[in-house]
């Protein structure tokens, strides 16, 4: 199983979960990242590049197939305005061991972070907007599984 | 002269004021460095978005591409800044 999705739309964790744990594996490792409410954010705005996007995901989840023996993973990724507090992304691994699950659970985020084409744009109660700037440690962490 | 489609992402799209764009090619051999710098030579939102290439990433038809690579026969060359998924 290899579910990717970029979507507007919220989802069920539950459901998502559910559908791993069906794979029959010994583990099941997950991530979801939230819209942190920082002071006075109103608005998270995620762009992205539709043509490349799925495209751009796929091959990070093949890649994850390739590197860890899994039984499944799931990738969710919205865009769109968010609220502080929704949810902005999913990723879900299954496997016969914890080890690859959790391992193939951080590579997916950390390349999700700084090689899926998504932009974030803060908008604060002010009216101001500003892009979110890449973080070194985000581009580093996703170095770190190249080698 | 072959052209291709410029797709601008984030900031750069803003500040250029627009998403997409045709340009002609100057030469098929013509680099993306050499495009970008040729379109930031225009000045007012394009001197901002694009003067300083290390700001900027590029994908040719939907995958990341260094600076150097020829844009060639592509239909697509995005210009964008690092992105900040996850």
């Amino acid at each position: 199983m290899k579910r990717v999705a970029i979507q507007a739309d919220d989802f069920d964790i539950s459901a998502e979960l559910a559908a791993l744990e069906a794979l029959g594996g010994g583990g099941v490792a997950s991530f979801t990242g939230i819209v942190r409410g920082e002071e006075g954010l109103v608005a998270l705005e995620l762009e992205h590049y539709p043509a490349m996007t799925q495209r751009q995901a796929e091959r990070i989840a093949e890649e994850a197939m390739a590197r860890w023996p899994l039984l499944g993973l799931s990738i969710i990724h919205r865009h769109g305005r968010l609220l502080p507090g929704e949810r902005i992304v999913f990723v879900g691994t299954a496997s016969r061991h914890r080890a690859a699950a959790l391992e193939s659970c951080a590579f997916l985020i950390d390349w999700l972070k700084s090689r899926a084409p998504f932009w974030k744009k803060a908008h604060y109660a002010d009216g101001a907007g500003a892009w979110v700037a890449p973080r070194a440690e985000d581009e580093a962490k996703a170095q770190d599984w190249d080698r | 002269m072959a052209t291709v489609t410029l797709v601008y992402f984030a900031w750069v799209r803003e500040a250029i004021g627009r998403d997409e764009e045709r340009v002609e090619l100057a030469s098929p051999d013509e680099t993306v460095a050499e495009l970008v710098a040729r379109l930031a030579a225009q000045g007012g939102g394009y001197a901002e978005a694009l003067a300083d290439p290390d700001r900027l990433r590029a994908a040719l038809d939907q995958q990341f591409v260094g600076f150097d690579q020829a844009i060639g026969t592509a239909r697509e060359l995005a210009l964008f800044p690092p992105v900040t998924g996850g």
